[in-house]
């Protein structure tokens, strides 16, 4: 039978070319293998597809000997290993949190990975980093910002990126800075998210924080992102008549709100979103003119005045991996983690998990030595970056601007939004 | 603002709600009719419908223009899909039917994730996407075209049902399948073009809503989910009864949302759905 002959064909091939681990010739120092988790295949592949590209850049620089302003890159490999070098092994997370907890007991326990990083999605990274966690791995997140993951008293979790505590707060700041510099006032304050731990996450922070800073909540609001219609959610803006509304929404939901606004004619100061739906490619296609205006926060930009000459070199040679597409804030946070794990691992001198998690702790490096707006990288006692900070871009002639923190920025700030037109 | 106005306002909201879903619900309704046959893949025809619209659009075809085409391809695929697959399914056990579209669910969902990505595609400069104002009132332009779209449709399903001759053979059928056989009623033609048919339903759907939402692979799961508890509340297989739950569900859905809170906006539509199939499990117009 032709079938079997050509199953028999085909295991013989998988044998052959399945090479066993340690092959490599004996001189070498052994590979260090860091275990990723990331969504490869399933909705979020598009976005995991990215990631992987950046964190194998990040691991080529390392492993390579060209130098730039970036930690541990250009070193051959690690030195305090014997220039061994690292080695990424990716498994698919699927986007799906049960994948995602497959996925780290399968690079523990069978790739033998000294740490992890990963995962992209907030809740993939709650459930990959508790299997971490058991077996006593340390896990690295470059890029979920759910506030709630530095809160569960996790011994082996770090987190690089700010979470969206940080940036509901980036918000408040950049009223103060507008109050001092424009004497504009914003009071009431509607906050509009999703209820999956993104937007819940987000609209608890910049709640908490409105009481803090001195704000009235006037409306607080939580949908469904798979909603159909926003009716009800529109009218209850409506009639808070906000100074500003705050948004956690995914596209399509969030299509749905600036439809219900302008038609509904609510016309507050200013919208300020939590990216997601309000940086997706066909947030500004889809709206036109009707987006001028949107604030929305952001990780990072090719456009803001880098204090790192090496953005743009990092972004060419991403460019020439990926399709042409440049380097936007979930590749730039990822290229980072790898370098921070490979800087952990050096200093620890060692590859056993405890001197990696000891190395992290003391992790400390300056903002300028980072592709990222952040004042620096080091941990707190949750495993918490306290040097991230965030952007605040507006949509101004159909671009992404950023004007926020005002010493970065490269446009003045429209304040308040446009009218809507009908 | 008063009371009255925002009241008035949610009432137009509701209803042109309603009418999204009914746009939705009827072809579902249709293939159950006839076929006994709960499609669980309804979902994923009306998303590759809307790529279909967008494609269209996309070659200059904008989404009115191409809902015609739309509509016959997927009636076409309907009838392919009924002759391929679901007519082997209605062979075996009752079962069957309700994996087997499941299975093909799953099969629409992947294959549109890997043909278009999962990004959210929308058409570029939708037509009718001002604003209509009336009074202290504002409804979108889209709303209002996707509304009157599923009240054409209704109307013309229901005559199709009630007045032509295929439209009578089908109700036989529904009625009693071995009877209709007996009577010399092709009953796989009847059942292939009642699925061709309820695809078609949903092609015209998926076009009208390409006005005003993106389509990505799961992006009829939700009209989808909402379309089973609208013909669910309305009685399997009517249509006038379809019509009637969407606009039920519609009202509830904004009317709960405003008054008593936006988390709890489908509280009233389940609860609504719950009192129905426990005090009369046809449906508000099914028979039984």
């Amino acid at each position: 039978m032709p079938g079997r002959r050509l199953a028999l064909a085909l295991a013989l091939v998988l044998t052959v070319t399945v090479v066993p681990p340690g092959a490599a010739p004996a001189a070498d120092p052994p590979d260090i293998i860091i275990g990723s988790v990331i969504p490869l295949t399933g909705a979020l592949a598009q976005s995991g597809a990215g990631l992987r590209v950046a964190q194998l850049l990040a691991q080529d620089l390392v492993n390579g000997h060209v130098s730039y302003p970036l930690p541990m890159v250009g070193k051959s490999g690690l030195p305090h290993l014997g220039h061994a070098r690292i080695k990424l092994v990716f498994a698919d997370s699927q986007g799906k949190p049960d994948q995602a907890r497959a996925a780290a007991e399968q690079l523990i326990t069978q790739e033998h990975a000294v740490a992890l990083i990963g995962c992209y999605s907030s809740s993939t990274t709650a459930t990959a980093s508790q299997v971490a966690e058991r077996y006593g791995i340390p896990f690295l997140n470059p890029d979920s910002s759910a506030p709630g993951l530095t809160a569960r008293g996790l011994k082996w979790f770090f987190r690089t990126t700010p979470s969206d505590a940080t940036f509901a707060e980036n918000f408040y700041q950049f009223f103060a800075d507008l109050k001092r510099t424009k004497k504009v006032s914003v009071k009431k304050i509607a906050i509009v998210g999703e209820d999956g731990l993104f937007g819940t996450g987000a609209s608890d922070a910049e709640e908490q924080l409105a009481k803090k800073y001195g704000y009235d909540v006037v409306s607080r609001i939580a949908y469904t992102a798979t909603t159909t219609e926003v009716n009800a959610e529109v009218q209850k803006v409506k009639a808070a008549a906000p100074d500003v509304i705050m948004m956690a929404s995914y596209l399509p939901d969030s299509l749905l709100f600036m439809r219900g606004f302008k038609d509904q004619s609510v016309q507050p100061k200013a919208i300020m979103a939590q990216d997601a739906g309000f940086i997706d490619p066909n947030f500004i296609r889809t709206e036109g003119k009707d987006a001028e205006g949107i604030f929305t926060r952001e990780v990072f930009s090719l456009d803001i005045k880098y204090r790192n000459q090496s953005v743009p070199l990092i972004n060419q040679l991403f460019q020439q991996r990926f399709a042409d597409k440049p380097l936007d804030g979930n590749t730039a946070r990822d290229f980072m983690g790898v370098l921070v794990l490979a800087d952990a691992i050096d200093r620890a001198g060692s590859t056993k998990p405890d001197a990696i998690r000891t190395a992290l702790q003391k992790t400390n490096i300056p903002g300028n030595l980072t592709l990222m707006p952040w004042k620096s990288i080091h941990f707190d006692a949750t495993g918490q970056n306290v040097g991230g900070v965030g952007i605040i871009e507006q949509i101004q002639d159909g671009k992404y601007e950023t004007v926020w923190p005002f010493d970065v920025a490269v446009r003045e700030p429209i304040w308040p939004m446009p009218v809507w037109t009908h | 603002m008063d009371a009255l106005t925002t009241f008035a306002q949610l009432l137009a909201g509701g209803v042109l709600t309603g009418l999204v879903f009914a746009l939705v619900a009827v072809g579902l309704t249709l293939i159950y009719g006839v076929m006994d046959v709960v499609n669980f893949a309804h979902g994923e025809f009306l998303m590759l419908a809307m790529y279909a619209t967008l494609g269209l659009a996309l070659l200059g075809l904008g989404p009115l223009l191409g809902l015609p085409l739309v509509v016959v391809a997927m009636f076409l695929f309907g009838i392919i899909v009924y002759r391929v697959f679901v007519r082997r399914l209605l062979a075996g056990p009752p079962e069957a039917t309700v994996f087997g579209t499941f299975g093909l669910l799953v099969l629409l969902q992947g294959f549109a994730q890997s043909a278009f990505s999962s990004d959210f595609l929308s058409v570029p400069n939708p037509p009718f996407s001002g604003t209509i104002r009336f009074g202290g009132l504002a409804v979108a332009q889209a709303n209002v075209v996707e509304g009157c779209g599923a009240l054409i449709l209704t109307a013309l399903l229901f005559a199709f049902v009630e007045y032509t001759e295929t439209g009578r053979a089908m109700r036989a059928v529904a009625e009693d399948r071995i009877a209709a056989t007996l009577m010399g009623i092709d009953v796989q033609r009847v059942n292939g073009l009642a699925f061709g048919i309820g695809a078609g339903c949903v092609g015209a759907a998926g076009a009208l809503l390409m006005l005003s939402y993106p389509v990505y692979p799961t992006a009829g799961v939700p009209f989808a989910l909402t379309a089973f508890v609208v013909v669910a509340l309305g009685g399997f297989g009517s249509i006038s009864g379809a019509l009637v739950g969407a606009l039920l569900v519609g009202l509830l859905e904004v009317f709960g949302g405003f008054y008593l809170s936006p988390e709890l906006k489908m509280v009233p539509v389940y609860l609504a759905y719950l009192a129905i199939v426990l005090l009369r499990p046809q449906g508000l117009l099914g028979r039984r």
